[in-house]
This record gives structure tokens, C-alpha cells and sequence, in this order.
């Protein structure tokens, strides 16, 4: 624990050699630095990704093309769905978890500043241990130079049998690395909300976004350890012979799907909380009033983690299961839309009567409550297990979790990025590049994924590699593609946006928006020690209380 | 380390879940019954071993340093016998009936779930093994005791999946 004495250095250090720096940075145990170092690497593969989703566009943007070939376009879809959940979500996730939870709540550091430098590596790392498959994959028998198989890899097509090469052994060994780095993480997380909270800062009194953070961290521990469990399984499989998942010799293929989706779906909700929090954190600020219903906000968050544990099958339900299971994940799955609408609900009520700034993280977040909103309602369709039958595994579903990631997830984040940027370099983004990013993004965002639906429902399949015309889904397609670019120009203005901000962007001060946690007392950037003398806090908005001291919020509670 | 004993729960659970599942849909043998026998006398090593370690950390917060050590090497060495009889077990398993992790499914289940355990185990003797050789040299005292705790918790976690372990294996797969 950090429970030593940091000494405040006298004046910061001069310019040091780029080789001097380099070394800071690989070599950090600082909270902050390793948050961006997760963002940064995220924002790596997400453009990776994203390439790899371009070409799978290309491909789908006339029937009978030929952009790739058919094994090319199997590749492209199972790297572009593992590193798009793992080697982009998860960090980025951490990364801002890393870097806010210590500030919010008035610690020096996370509990264990090592272990967390062990994780972020373990996590990168195995990034890279995936995107070496396309060098190192083809293995003995030369076949295959990148994972194919779907990111699901479902049995037995991960069998060594259908899955020659070492491809696919990149893929296992790179989500079980990064999945020992996210329990890692998570294990920190716990620890430094439990422990480490500054005086007066109690659980009622922390903010959202450590709340949320600290249910995300305790569901992945019990939601990406069935994953590397099934993992270790797929190499004994493939290295010792093993019949876990080989029906050959009795074993089951429904076991992996299980197994996978056991971790699965949680992972949607961890990925999904953190956003939550942020929204929690951004809303009331621009909206200028403190958030509705703040102890429901918690038991709402809470009652998803339990509720989300139980929902897995729903993926499943095309694989014949009985009618009892089937009703009881239909049951759950719609139980969880519970929850999810008092936080809308409380959202809108934050907004409601208050005095909204649309900056642009404001608007990313407003974009983000309608978005999450269709996303559930469509997500609430498909709950129905008769009409998942009809089209699951369809371009619906495609659509549907693409409206939940996309226009869910990134949204939240690229809010998060425009909230946070100003305190972690110092420096405003660009308001106007801003208000192009997001009307770009919006956009194409809408022309891919609102089309999207179409092709499904008219019984388009996913993971096809071409088309025969004449089914109606050509121009449906381009219209999906062309939005697909629109976005890419989007994503494009927001890195030129990150990086011109850096050097020639306003200068943030302290406190660029006058919000009332902990991190804006600090100045921007943060000095490494955080906190010169630790904070004690008596309300949820410790700065309200220091800007305000007529009027405390102290006083109400 | 809380949070680590309850990770390493979720992923017993998941092997523990496979082996029940897969019990008595091996194709071929040899069958569990057929070829296991209850290593009562190595479980109780391993349970008492459990005892051993809460007293040692006892001893240490108590600053008893010279019972703590002997507690501590008696647990290393209870430990160890239960390492031991794994490998006996498993060396009959292979040499006299020819099962091994590809035979057959029980095969599969039942070496990587007791594997998996005797990994933990071994992990766990290794963490031991680095405090005993602190502690003959005279560097753990009642400062490092909040560290031997944890460790202990550690240790009792690897006890409480044998018993897990043992019942799904030993009673009640057979």
C-alpha cells in the first residue's frame, strides 16, 4: 500500500533526452501514465480494427466482389471482433478507470502500483501476441496466417483438426495473457476503492464513477475467469489430446459455447458500466445539477451485475436448448431492461429542468442515452427466443450489437475523451473539430448500423464472404459501407483533433468545466504524487462545497 | 487477495462443472471406478497442514518466531506429502491401467481439475518454501505478519478446493 510519505519535488524537471523519457514511460508504476499508456495502445487497435472492418465493408459493398478472398474475409471478421472487445474496450475501460478512480476518490495511487504496471503489460502484450499470428500463424503445415475461425471460435472448428497451424493457439494465448492482465486490474480496482478512499469519503459519498467501476471490477472476476478456464481447456485440447470439447469421444460443443458465453455476456455489462459511469460523471455537469437519484443509480447498477450473470444463454437459444431454458433466459434477459431504464430514467431526470450546455461531450453523451436506448429496445426483440430463432445469426443481430458497442460504448467513451482530455494533458480539445467529429460520426453512424437492420431482417446471414444479387440487400449494403467511410473521416478528425489539441489547444486550468470532483482540484496534468495533502471530504460534490461555502452540500445530507 | 481467491473460484468451478458434466460420457475406459482409489491418508496431510499454517501465523503475530518456524516447515512438509501422493497416484493411473490425459474423457477432465490443484498447490509450496528460507535467515518477524496472512488465506484456499475437489472426484464421481 502507499501508505509512505511522497516528498513534493521542488520545481518539475527540465527537458530530458527522448531515450530519458522513454524509459519513464516503460518503466511507470504511476496510475496516471499507465492509464494513458492503455488508452493510447487502445486507440492503436481501434484503428487497426477499424481497417479491418473497412475492408470487411469493401467486400459486402456489391454482391459477387472480389476484394479479398473468401479466407482473407474469415480473418478479417475474427480480428476485427476479437480486438475491437479485448485489445480495445477492455483497455481503454481500464485505462480511464486507472487514471480517474485514485483521483476521484483522494488517493495517491492504486493499491498495488506494480501489479497494475503488470497488468497493463500482460493486456498489451497479449495484443500483440494476436497481431503476431499474421507472421507467426502459419505453423508447420502453412496454413492459415491469422485466426479464422470467428471470434467465438466455436467447437469443434477450433479443434486442431479444423484449425491447423498455430493460429488459433495465438488467439487462445492472447485472451488468456490478457485476461490474466484484466483480472489483475480488477483485482487493483477492488482494492484501492475499498482501501484506499481519502477521509470522509465514504461509500454513499463516492462518486458514480467509482461505483460503477468497482461493480465492473468484481464482475470480471468472475466473468473473464470462466473464459481463461475454457482456454486452458482448448489448449489441453490441442496440445495433450485432450476430448473437452471434441464430440468425437463423447465431449460436448455445446460446453464451449456455454463456457464462452458464460463470460461473455458479462463482458457486454463491463464494458457497458464504465460507460454508465462516465455518463454519470458528465451529465450532471453539463446539465448542471447533481444526479437524480443517486443511491437507485447504484442498486440499479448492482441489480445488472447479478442479473447479467444469468442471461448467457440467450445467445444460444438457436442451438436447440428445452423449453424451460429457453423460457428462464427470455425471462432474465428481459429482467435486465429493468435496471437499464431507471438509469435512463435518472439520467433524463438529471437533465431535466437543468440548464443543458451542449458541449461536445454533452452531446456525445445525449447521443448516447438515444442510441443505448433503440440498442435496448432491440436488444429487448431479440430476448424473445421465437423471434431470435427467426434472426439470430442474421445481420440483425450484427446491427443490433454494433447499435450497443458503437453507438453505446464509443459514443460514451469519445464523451469521455472530450470531458477528460483537458485534465489529463492540459489542454482543451477543439469545440469546432469537436462539432464535426461528432455530426460526422453521427451520421455514418446511423446509415450503417439504422440500415443495417434491413439486410437482417430480409435474412441476410453474418459472416458471409459475398452475395448472390437480385435479394434486395445491394444497395442496402452500399448505403452500410458508405456510412461505414463516413465514420472512418470521423475517427480520422477526432486522432487529428487528439493531436493538434495537444500542441496548439487552449490551456485547460484546473477546473475547464466547474465540476465538483475530486480530480478537477488537482491541477492539469496531475502532479504524480496527486493530492500535496490528502482531501477530506463531507458531501458527494466536494468542490461545490469549497466553491460554495454558503451553501454546502454538506448541509442537505 | 480476496478478490484473487475468488477469481481462482470462478475458474475451479468451470473445471469442476466440466468434469461433472462429463461424468460417465467417456466412450471407452477405464472408468473412475474402476481405477481410483480415496487417498484418504494425503487428504489428511493436506487438511491438517491447513491447521498447521493458522497456528504458525498465530505464532508470528504473537512473536513466537521459534514455533513459527517449525510450524511453518511442518506445513511445507505436509504439503509436500500431499504432492507426493499425487504423483504416486498418477504414476499408478499411467504405468498400471495406461490412462492418460487422452485416453478418455474422464481422463481429460480428471487430470487437468487435479492438475490444476496440484498446480496451486505447488505454487502455493513454492511461496512457503521462499518465507521459510526468510525465516531460517532470521528476516520475518512480527512485521511481515500481515503478509503471512495473506499467504495463509492463500493456503486455505488450495485446502478448501481439495475438498471440493475430493468430494466431486473421490465420493461422489465414483
Amino acid at each position: 500500500m502507499s501508505s509512505n510519505v511522497i516528498t513534493v519535488p521542488v520545481g518539475q524537471t527540465e527537458a530530458r533526452p527522448w531515450v530519458d523519457e522513454l524509459h519513464q514511460w516503460l518503466t511507470t508504476v504511476d496510475h496516471k501514465r499507465l492509464g494513458i499508456l492503455y488508452i493510447v495502445s487502445a486507440l492503436l487497435f481501434l484503428v487497426i480494427g477499424g481497417v479491418e472492418a473497412l475492408i470487411i465493408r469493401i467486400q459486402l459493398m456489391h454482391s459477387h466482389n472480389n476484394f479479398v478472398s473468401p479466407e482473407v474475409f474469415n480473418r478479417m471478421f475474427t480480428m476485427h471482433g476479437t480486438t475491437m472487445i479485448f485489445f480495445v474496450a477492455m483497455p481503454v475501460l481500464f485505462g480511464f478507470a486507472n487514471y480517474l478512480v485514485p483521483l476521484m476518490i483522494g488517493a495517491r495511487d492504486m493499491a498495488f502500483p506494480r501489479l497494475n504496471a503488470f497488468s497493463f503489460w500482460l493486456s498489451f502484450l497479449g495484443g500483440l501476441l494476436l497481431y503476431f499470428s499474421f507472421l507467426g500463424g502459419s505453423g508447420l503445415y502453412g496454413a492459415g496466417n491469422a485466426p479464422d475461425v470467428g471470434w467465438w471460435s466455436y467447437a469443434p472448428l477450433g479443434a486442431r483438426a479444423f484449425s491447423p497451424g498455430h493460429s488459433s493457439d495465438y488467439w487462445t494465448l492472447a485472451l488468456l495473457v490478457s485476461g490474466f492482465g484484466s483480472i489483475g486490474t480488477a483485482i487493483n480496482i477492488i482494492a484501492t476503492i475499498l482501501c484506499l478512499r481519502c477521509p470522509g469519503m465514504k461509500l454513499n459519498r463516492m462518486p458514480l464513477l467509482a461505483w460503477l467501476n468497482l461493480v465492473m471490477a468484481g464482475m470480471v472476476l468472475l466473468a473473464i475467469t470462466p473464459l481463461s478456464a475454457a482456454q486452458i481447456m482448448l489448449l489441453i485440447d490441442r496440445y495433450l489430446g485432450g476430448h473437452f470439447f471434441d464430440t468425437q469421444a463423447g465431449g460436448s460443443a455445446v460446453l464451449w459455447m456455454h463456457f464462452f458465453w458464460i463470460f461473455l455476456h458479462p463482458e457486454v455489462y463491463i464494458l457497458i458500466i464504465p460507460c454508465f459511469a462516465f455518463m454519470s460523471e458528465i451529465i450532471p455537469v453539463f446539465s448542471r445539477k447533481p444526479i437524480f437519484g443517486y443511491p437507485v443509480m447504484v442498486a440499479a447498477t448492482v441489480c445488472i451485475a447479478f442479473v447479467s450473470m444469468s442471461v448467457w444463454a440467450h445467445h444460444m437459444f438457436t442451438i436447440g436448448m428445452n423449453s424451460y431454458a429457453n423460457s428462464f433466459f427470455t425471462l432474465t434477459t428481459m429482467a435486465v431492461g429493468v435496471p437499464t431504464g431507471i438509469k435512463i430514467f435518472n439520467w433524463i431526470g438529471t437533465m431535466w429542468g437543468g440548464r443543458i450546455q451542449f458541449k461536445t461531450a454533452m452531446l456525445f453523451s445525449i447521443a448516447f442515452l438515444f442510441q443505448f436506448l433503440i440498442a435496448g429496445l432491440t436488444g429487448i426483440m431479440m430476448a424473445c427466443s421465437p423471434f431470435d430463432w427467426q434472426l439470430s445469426l442474421s445481420y440483425f443481430v450484427v446491427a443490433h450489437f454494433h447499435y450497443v458497442i458503437v453507438g453505446g460504448i464509443l459514443f460514451a467513451l469519445f464523451g469521455a475523451f472530450y470531458y477528460w482530455y483537458p485534465k489529463m494533458t492540459g489542454r482543451m480539445l477543439s469545440e469546432r473539430l469537436g462539432q464535426w467529429h461528432f455530426w460526422l460520426f453521427l451520421i455514418g453512424f446511423h446509415l450503417t448500423f439504422d440500415v443495417m437492420h434491413i439486410p437482417g431482417i430480409l435474412g441476410m446471414p453474418r459472416r458471409i464472404y459475398t452475395y448472390e444479387p437480385g435479394r434486395g440487400w445491394d444497395t442496402l449494403n452500399l448505403i452500410v459501407s458508405i456510412g461505414a467511410f463516413i465514420q472512418a473521416v470521423a475517427i480520422l478528425v477526432f486522432v487529428a483533433n487528439l493531436i493538434v489539441s495537444y500542441f496548439k489547444g487552449a490551456k485547460a486550468g484546473n477546473d475547464p468545466w466547474d465540476a465538483w470532483t475530486l480530480e478537477w482540484s488537482v491541477s492539469s496534468p496531475p502532479p504524480a504524487y496527486n493530492f500535496a495533502t490528502v482531501p477530506t471530504v463531507s458531501s458527494r460534490r466536494p468542490l461545490w462545497d469549497l466553491k460554495h461555502p454558503e451553501d454546502p452540500d454538506s448541509r442537505y445530507e | 487477495m480476496a478478490g484473487l481467491i475468488i477469481a481462482e473460484s470462478a475458474i475451479f468451478t468451470i473445471f469442476v462443472v466440466a468434469y461433472l458434466f462429463y461424468l460417465g460420457k467417456s466412450i471407452t475406459g477405464p472408468t473412475p471406478r474402476e481405477v481410483l482409489e480415496t487417498p484418504i491418508f494425503y487428504t489428511i496431510c493436506l487438511l491438517s497442514s491447513s491447521l498447521t499454517i493458522h497456528f504458525a501465523a498465530k505464532c508470528l503475530a504473537r512473536s513466537i518466531t521459534f514455533a513459527f518456524l517449525g510450524l511453518w516447515l511442518l506445513t511445507i512438509t505436509l504439503g509436500g506429502l500431499f504432492l507426493y501422493g499425487t504423483a504416486q497416484e498418477w504414476h499408478r493411473l499411467i504405468y498400471e491401467h495406461g490412462l492418460t490425459i487422452s485416453t478418455n474423457l474422464f481422463g481429460t477432465t480428471y487430470y487437468s481439475l487435479v492438475g490444476l490443484h496440484a498446480f496451486h498447490v505447488t505454487a502455493g509450496l513454492i511461496m512457503l518454501a521462499i518465507v521459510a528460507v526468510f525465516g531460517l535467515a532470521g528476516r520475518v518477524s512480527v512485521k511481515q505478519s500481515g503478509r503471512i496472512e495473506v499467504l495463509s488465506m492463500y493456503w486455505h484456499f488450495v485446502d478448501a478446493v481439495w475438498v471440493v475437489v475430493f468430494t466431486v472426484v473421490y465420493l461422489l464421481g465414483r
